[in-house]
């Protein structure tokens, strides 16, 4: 029998359910390798003690009714958690506990989840490889001083070195799919309305979306099934009718209409990336797919608009962080010194940066040149995927232009850090869903992922291919635990 | 009058100066929670204790707009004659200040809830309509309280978030009492509406107040300064009074106006200029991506359009029409809901002009004696129509009727009770009153005998004897039918 | 269009982020670099194109016009750096 840490979510249910495992037996093995594995710095606070009373409580009356029935998940610090301190990865948030939790997590616990802890990411979600953390970089499990991607790089590593069966993220530009990519794990990014944004600390408040981060597809559309709900404390969240997604899983795909979007094959495109795409197109014709060339001529401009729609909201969404409610406060000698300072103090240098070119571009005179073109921009973006998805039923691309790269590779040079979100972005800015799963590894044995993007709401349908694709990639994630060493 | 007489104008040396002034009018929504949270909007709380998660910018939490507060605004739109906007849009307002926890405020800019109005005035020279330019709806900021500590400033939330109506006019006000009239009729039209209760001492109405000047005659607006958050009508009108000679003083010492902000310091009764060292504002208006815009349909409109009261303007109309009252008088009785309720009660059961006459006469005297709303009035609707069928069938004269009415203050008894008890009753039995009459007759045979010589005046003085005789209870009238014959 | 230190300057008080001169200028630079980026978008003719106001296309939900939540001064306060039990409170403000 394989060990508690390697089973993954819909297994260690069942074995629950079959009371094969007590909560408290796989609260333990993954504490246990939690505590050993303090050198990725995934975790920026715990919860193990709580946990395992947690645990042994659900043992004592224990109901299997529940979806996630005494399951373990240690959840990203974004999302504000009752009574332990939520920090968004930031030094102004450091001492912050919520007297409130927010909604996606309440619908994991209310469906039986135990909490592990609070896992590290970019300051305030804003980083792709989660370097900027006021709480340290985090190490990758698939080799020493690699980036796992960002912002969720925390659930990212924790997933892969199996600290946690399970972990949720949140994705504004590619903050799920992009690590998930860099890591070989599987990861959602929801339509836009479908998981409430209530209690997650917000970066840009009309790309941010939560979703589950996992191992495999069919853990992916149990944990989308907690997480999605219809929140009447969220203006933005949609009521439709959410689906059994696991139940509904159905791996045949056959007369389904992929389209390939020309504008995602670039100049600079490795060689190894385009091979991955094309080894996935084949994939989909051998399951009966049919393939369609398509275009979406304005991704170019994708990122562009979104450096300057996201860094707008968040400049306004971390006004409130000035040491007047809660979280770090520098002492000024007036009001406006004790501002600047708390905040000059408070923030890293990558949101300041980001708050910066916010304010810039909302600031009189430069509204319409930036902002009000970049939500034209989105328009045509929207309206691109419109046409393509009256054509097709899902569009297929690579989820990231490169895979892994070094700690301190990019610290220097935003731009070339920005360009990693290239083909994650656009979906953000059409607020639709797309899903990345790992599809290979390059010359250096690091993991590729594929992402598939879905029409609005129609997460069964990218769950099903990307489903479908997992049966045929079969990918094996290489871990050879070199921090346990 | 004509209207150059009315014209207020500020004289400084050859010169004549107009004043323009323009409103932004803060007015509270009458609503039970606040605009984007569930909390209470009640006034005088303990500091504090009415502060959601929300309320107070805590990570994650999001705004969730009132349906309510919508209603108001719509119904207010509608009671200033005004366009309703189907789709308006929310935007974030920025800035940092202690008492404004989002570093935002949620506002509406480009496209308000309710856009072009009127309000039509009574001015003494006649109607002049005010246009208003838009409504829309915005949250209120905590209180910042900078005189309890001497190093500290120290914040209270419990108004942050508390849904307000921002009313602006266009620059069509002329005069500081055309500022009063304004106000309290905007104040009137909304508590007719139930929307606000315009209560200024607890800041549920409060304006900005936008002032230029220029030369009479001049077709061109002067530049403008606005003095912020001014909360009564009395210091509205001494700003005023103070930009105008001030900005036309700088104008005729050939100095600019600056366009700046301006605070109204009610110690010193002088505005002064509020920009700081800092730079000017710069609020980097955007819309709420934590909203949707706000799509009103027809039904939604027209349900609320039925639910629109008859309003002071219509109410005046048919005051005049039905009643016969002077528009003077209409416009006394309408200008407060509670009053115009007051008369309608009064004369379902009595004489129209004896009610008009009591109601502004002798009971707006008693309330403004006791400073007392009418609806808190001591002598009830029904009481005073009461009391005056008692004067109109004759049962007690106009004069018994006033120390009636000065007993029933107290306990607001049924006055007839009171006439019986205090034998007040009028004495109209012509037996008697020629009994009475005949011996204040005989106890003044030289009077008589100037009468009878041509003194007409006289019988003022018989009048009044018969009546003291009598405690003051006869009938006046016959008591003159009586004596005109007996003296012939 | 580019960026000058003075622009840097007026977005740092702006946005209530005190600046040294060093990070004054390595920010001139960064964001130099990143709107030489942005100004892909020029390429693109925007005129007839409507902005987008919500991605999400239902109905903006109300509320009712209910209070639902009680004092909850102390778990409000608790958070706050000052240890004032009514109040928040920041350094005296002078109008
Ligand atoms: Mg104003
Ligand atoms: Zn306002």
């Amino acid at each position: 029998m394989s060990e508690i840490i390697d089973l993954n979510l819909v297994e260690l249910v069942q074995k629950i359910k079959k009371k094969e495992l007590s909560s408290k037996e796989i609260t333990k093995a993954f504490v246990d390798r939690s505590e050993k594995s303090k050198k990725l710095n995934v975790y920026i606070t715990d919860n193990f003690n709580e946990a395992i009373k947690s645990a042994e409580n659900f043992d004592s009356k224990p109901n299997f009714e529940k979806k996630l029935p005494g399951i373990p998940i240690a959840v990203k610090d974004l999302f504000c958690t009752k009574n332990l301190r939520t920090t968004a990865g930031s030094k102004i948030l450091n001492n912050f506990v919520p007297p409130y939790e927010s909604t996606v997590t309440q619908n994991l616990w209310d469906n039986g989840a135990i909490l592990l802890g609070k896992l590290n990411c970019d300051e305030f979600a804003m980083g792709s490889s989660n370097e900027t953390s006021f709480f340290g970089n985090v190490q990758s499990p698939i080799g020493e001083n690699l980036v796992p991607g960002g912002s969720s790089g925390g659930s990212a590593s924790a997933l892969a070195a199996k600290l946690t069966p399970v972990t949720i993220g949140t994705d504004t530009g590619g903050s799920i799919r992009q690590p998930a990519s860099f890591t070989g794990t599987v990861g959602l990014k929801p339509t836009y309305g479908s998981c409430s944004r209530y209690g997650i600390v917000a970066f840009a408040s009309s790309l941010d979306q939560a979703g589950p981060m996992t191992s495999n597809v069919e853990d992916c559309a149990l944990l989308l099934e907690v997480m999605s709900s219809y929140d009447l404390k969220d203006s933005t969240s949609v009521e439709f009718k959410r689906n059994n997604y696991l139940q509904n899983l159905n791996e045949n795909i056959k007369g389904k209409k992929i389209g390939i979007p020309k504008e995602y094959i670039t100049d600079k495109m490795p060689k190894e990336i385009e091979d991955l795409w094309q080894n996935g197109i084949s994939y989909l014709k051998e399951s009966g797919a049919e393939i369609i060339d398509l275009s979406l001529p304005n991704t170019p401009y994708a990122l562009p608009a979104y450096y300057i729609v996201a860094p707008a909201e968040a400049s306004s969404n971390l006004a409130r962080y000035d040491g007047v409610k809660y979280g770090f406060r520098s002492n000024g000698e007036n009001l406006i010194d004790m501002y600047e300072k708390t905040r000059s103090e408070g923030f890293g240098n990558e949101v300041k940066r980001r708050i910066m070119i916010g304010t810039y571009v909302l600031s009189s005179g430069y509204y319409d040149a930036y902002y009000l073109k970049a939500q034209k921009v989105r328009r045509l973006i929207k309206n691109d995927f419109d046409e393509a998805y009256k054509k097709v039923d899902a569009i297929l691309t690579p989820s990231t232009p490169s895979s892994a790269f070094k700690i301190n590779e990019k610290t220097n040079d935003p731009v070339s850090m920005y360009l990693n979100d290239i083909f994650t972005v656009p979906i953000n800015l059409a607020g639709l869903p797309a899903i990345s799963i790992p599809a290979g590894l390059d010359k250096k044995g690091y993991p590729l992922g594929l992402q598939i993007i879905g029409k609005a709401f129609d997460e069964q349908n990218i769950l099903n291919i990307a489903y479908s694709m997992q049966k045929k990639i079969k990918f094996k994630n290489v871990i050879n635990d070199w921090w346990l060493k | 009058m004509t209207k150059h007489q009315s014209q207020y104008l500020i004289k400084k040396n050859n010169n004549e100066y107009e004043v323009v002034i323009g409103l932004e009018v803060h007015a509270q929504v009458l609503s039970n929670s606040k605009l984007f949270s569930s909390s209470p909007t009640k006034f005088g709380a303990e500091p504090n204790t009415q502060v959601s998660l929300v309320d107070a910018a805590f990570p994650g939490m999001l705004p969730v707009i009132n349906e309510f507060c919508i209603k108001q605004a719509v119904k207010t739109g509608i009671g200033l004659n005004a366009k309703i906007n189907k789709r308006s849009i929310f935007d974030r307002k920025n800035y940092f200040y202690p008492d404004l926890p989002q570093g935002y405020q949620i506002s509406q800019y480009k496209n308000p809830i309710v856009g072009e109005g009127s309000v039509t005035l009574d001015l003494p020279s006649g109607e002049k309509k005010i246009g208003i330019e838009r409504l829309h709806l915005e949250q209120d900021a905590g209180k910042s309280i900078h005189d309890l500590d001497p190093e500290n400033t120290f914040v209270d939330l419990n108004r942050s978030g508390v849904a307000l109506m921002e009313i602006v006019s266009k620059p069509d006000l002329r005069s500081p009492d055309e500022v009063n009239i304004y106000i309290k009729k905007l104040r009137s039209i909304m508590r007719y509406l139930g929307t606000c209760d315009g209560n200024m001492q607890e800041g549920s109405l409060r304006a900005d107040v936008n002032v230029s000047v220029r030369k009479k005659g001049d077709k061109k607006f002067g530049t403008r300064c606005e003095i912020k958050n001014v909360n009564s009508i009395k210091f509205m009108q001494m700003a005023i009074e103070y930009e105008a000679n001030r900005q036309s003083n700088l104008i005729e010492n050939g100095e600019t106006i600056d366009q700046e902000t301006r605070l109204f310091d009610t110690k010193k009764n002088e505005t002064r200029s509020m920009r700081s060292k800092e730079d000017a504002h710069d609020y980097r208006y955007f819309p709420d991506p934590d909203l949707l815009p706000l799509e009103l349909g027809d039904e939604f409109i027209e349900n609320l359009k039925k639910e629109i009261p008859e309003l002071p303007d219509q109410k005046k109309k048919r005051f005049i029409e039905k009643f016969k009252l002077t528009p003077y008088e209409a416009n006394i009785l309408v200008s407060d809901i509670e009053t115009s309720r007051y008369f309608e009660e009064v004369i379902k059961n009595s004489d129209v002009k004896l009610s008009v006459n009591w109601i502004t006469g002798e009971l707006f005297a008693l309330l403004n004696e006791k400073n007392l709303e009418i609806s808190h009035s001591p002598i009830s609707a029904k009481n005073l129509s009461k009391l005056i069928n008692l004067i109109k069938d004759g049962t007690i004269s106009g004069k018994i009727a006033k120390t009636v009415f000065e007993l029933m203050i107290e306990t607001d008894k049924n006055p007839l009770k009171i006439i019986e008890e205090k034998s007040l009753k009028q004495q109209s039995d012509p037996k008697e009153l020629e009994k009475i009459i005949t011996k204040v007759i005989t106890d003044n045979a030289d009077k008589v005998k100037e009468y009878k010589s041509g003194k007409d005046k006289l019988l003022g003085f018989f009048v009044g004897q018969v009546m003291k005789v009598s405690g003051g209870k006869a009938n006046p009238q016959l008591v003159n039918e009586i004596l005109k014959k007996k003296l012939k | 269009m580019s960026i000058d230190l003075k622009t840097v300057k007026h977005i740092s008080k702006l946005s209530r982020i005190s600046l040294d001169d060093e990070k004054a200028k390595k920010l001139e630079k960064d964001l130099n670099s990143i709107f030489k980026f942005i100004e892909k978008l020029n390429e693109l003719d925007t005129s007839k194109t409507e902005a987008l106001s919500s991605i999400v296309e239902t109905k903006l939900q109300l509320r009712k016009d209910e209070i639902k939540s009680k004092d909850i001064r102390e778990q409000i306060l608790k958070n706050s750096p000052s240890e004032n039990k009514d109040f928040f409170v920041v350094p005296k403000v002078v109008e």
